[in-house]
């Protein structure tokens, strides 16, 4: 039995799994004691929670225990990290490299160290939503401290060739750091095998809770240093201070877990999902484009955008269904996706774009009434769409002098 | 964002979707927005020319909802109404009908302009036509 609204906007935070909440809960209640009380039981059993938590997360990225740092989300440690790294290794440079399709909490970052004397490059993406590598290279100067290239798009689910930037960076000195927060869990991230240095991820993006994250800093081969951001009792080893968030935590060393072990089965299961969806929707619609490149993309992804129709229009014609578009009339802003914008596909495909997201819960059932839906929306909005009906007969949309506003 | 039950209406039940000859001397065609901005609206009249009543009106409307109950609205208030009467229609009447939030103001602004810009292509259709009608008189 289908149960409405249907979930699939797992970019934007993912539920979350009943055995993780089970974890959490004793951390409300009798275990309440405080991590770092190191006289008695209540701050043992907190202790020994934690630092389960951290094998859990190590194991999960390859790491060891000592190299993860919790925080309050992605967004902290993103902002730790570059700000962090940029204060340490100040002496040594003050350039950054990063993309234009990051997470504002990257992009925002980097304005801000801008206006503090950093220099910050940020690359333009292929159409297919990629890093060039031999533009990374290029703009890699010996005031380069840092490049902060995401793993996976957010928006349009581009996984970036981290392996390949890792080593690169790694050959000039240079420290990388990674917004892993949508693909941590999701797909094989490895910081060995991948030469990262530096890496973010949120629990509430892995069916964890909100709230909780962390950042993995490397201790071996550099050892990467950082300026803490946050002054105070100086917990985890100095780069965070703050009482730790024992049950946010406990349950993000589970929700890792159980991503960890449901990995293979999830990443197949996702991906069939999602290309059922995309053939069905392909199938029907004509002039349907989808958004970043399918060759390397998470495979729980799918952004499409449905030409001449306007994105938030159709987001209310499939109103029992939560996903969200790239259109500007649903951002407060009134801007469309700068994600789509920097792939070139020009505004108009932005504003018409909606990003499918499918996690854990998610079933055939619900993609295919999800697939039906949006086709009869589609087609009734196209027949109010006075674009698709110039299109029809003959118009080049790009030649008509348009009253823009 | 949560629609009003009039925009729902609208979006659900478009009224006046579609088209009219735009080569007819009596239809005048209001084309206004750019797909870059997410917003395009064709509104068009069909006056008539004996009495300068609108005799029917439509739309097609590519936008969010609110545009879309916009420009389905302005056709409803159009009908029936003399050319000069429709020039008189101010967006604030569409926000009030329609209950629009202030983020969706410019969309009813559209819609607003989607009408001056077809009765402005219409008065134009019958100057151009009228020297015509003189030499024949
Ligand atoms: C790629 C990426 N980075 C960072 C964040 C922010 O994460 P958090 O909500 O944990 O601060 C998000 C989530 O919106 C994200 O998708
Ligand atoms: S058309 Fe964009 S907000 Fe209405």
């Amino acid at each position: 039995m289908l149960k409405f609204p249907i979930y699939l906007d797992n970019h934007a935070t993912t539920p979350l799994d009943p055995r993780v909440l089970e974890t959490m809960m004793p951390y409300f209640g009798e275990h309440f004691g405080n991590a770092a009380s190191r006289n008695h039981s209540f701050g043992w059993v907190a202790e020994e929670a934690v630092e389960r938590a951290r094998k859990q997360l190590a194991s999960l990225i390859g790491a060891t225990s000592k190299e993860i740092v919790f925080t309050s989300g992605a967004t902290e440690s993103n902002n730790l990290a570059i700000k962090g790294v940029a204060e340490m290794y100040a002496q040594k440079g003050n350039h950054i490299i990063t993309a234009a399709t990051e997470h504002k909490a990257v992009l925002d970052t980097c304005k801000r160290l801008e206006k503090h004397g950093c220099q910050v490059t940020y690359l333009p993406v292929r159409t297919d939503g990629l890093v060039d590598l031999d533009q990374l290279r290029d703009a890699i100067t010996d005031k380069t401290i840092l490049v902060s290239i995401m793993y996976g798009n957010n928006e349009i689910g581009t996984v970036q060739d981290i392996p390949a930037i890792g080593k690169l960076c790694h050959e000039k000195g240079v420290l990388l750091h990674t917004d892993a927060t949508q693909a941590v869990g999701k797909i094989p991230v490895n910081v060995i095998q991948d030469n990262i240095d530096l890496l973010s991820a949120s629990a509430h993006k892995m069916y964890g809770p909100k709230g909780v994250g962390m950042l993995y800093v490397r201790r071996k081969s550099p050892r990467v240093q950082l300026t803490a951001q946050m002054d105070g009792g100086g917990h985890e080893r100095g780069m965070r201070s703050g009482t730790l968030n024992v049950p946010g935590i406990a349950g993000l060393g589970k929700a890792a877990e159980l991503c960890q072990e449901l990995m293979p089965h999830e990443m197949a299961e996702h991906a069939r999902m999602r290309d059922h969806l995309k053939d069905k929707l392909m199938a029907e619609l004509d002039e349907t484009y989808v958004n970043g490149t399918m060759e390397r993309r998470l495979p729980h992804n799918l952004n499409i955008s449905f030409a001449y129709v306007e994105g938030e229009s159709l987001l209310m014609g499939i109103n029992d269904i939560a996903v969200s578009s790239g259109s500007a009339c649903t951002s407060a802003t009134l801007e469309p996706s700068y994600v789509l914008k920097a792939l070139g596909a020009g505004d108009d495909l932005a504003h018409s774009s909606i990003r499918f997201g499918i996690g854990r819960f998610t079933t055939g059932e619900e993609i295919d009434y999800t697939a039906g839906k949006v086709i009869e929306v589609v087609k009734k909005l196209r027949e109010l769409s006075p674009l698709y009906e110039m299109v029809k007969e003959g118009v080049d949309l790009t030649k008509v002098e348009w009253a823009a506003h | 964002m949560a629609y009003s039950d009039k925009v729902l209406d609208h979006y659900n039940h478009p009224r006046n979707v579609g088209s009219l000859d735009k080569k007819d001397p009596s239809v005048g065609t209001g084309l206004v927005g750019a797909p870059e901005c997410g917003d395009v609206m064709k509104l068009q009249i069909k006056v008539n020319p004996e009495t300068g009543v609108i005799e029917d009106a439509r739309f097609k409307t590519f936008g969010c909802g609110s545009a879309i109950a916009s420009s389905s609205l302005a056709t409803e208030m159009l009908k029936g109404r003399t050319v000069d009467e429709a020039l008189q229609i101010k967006n604030t009447e569409i926000v009030n009908e329609l209950s629009l939030p202030p983020v969706k103001i410019h969309c009813s602004v559209l819609a607003e302009d989607a009408i001056k810009a077809a009765i402005t292509d219409y008065k134009a259709k019958t100057l151009d036509a009228a020297p015509a009608s003189a030499q024949s008189a």
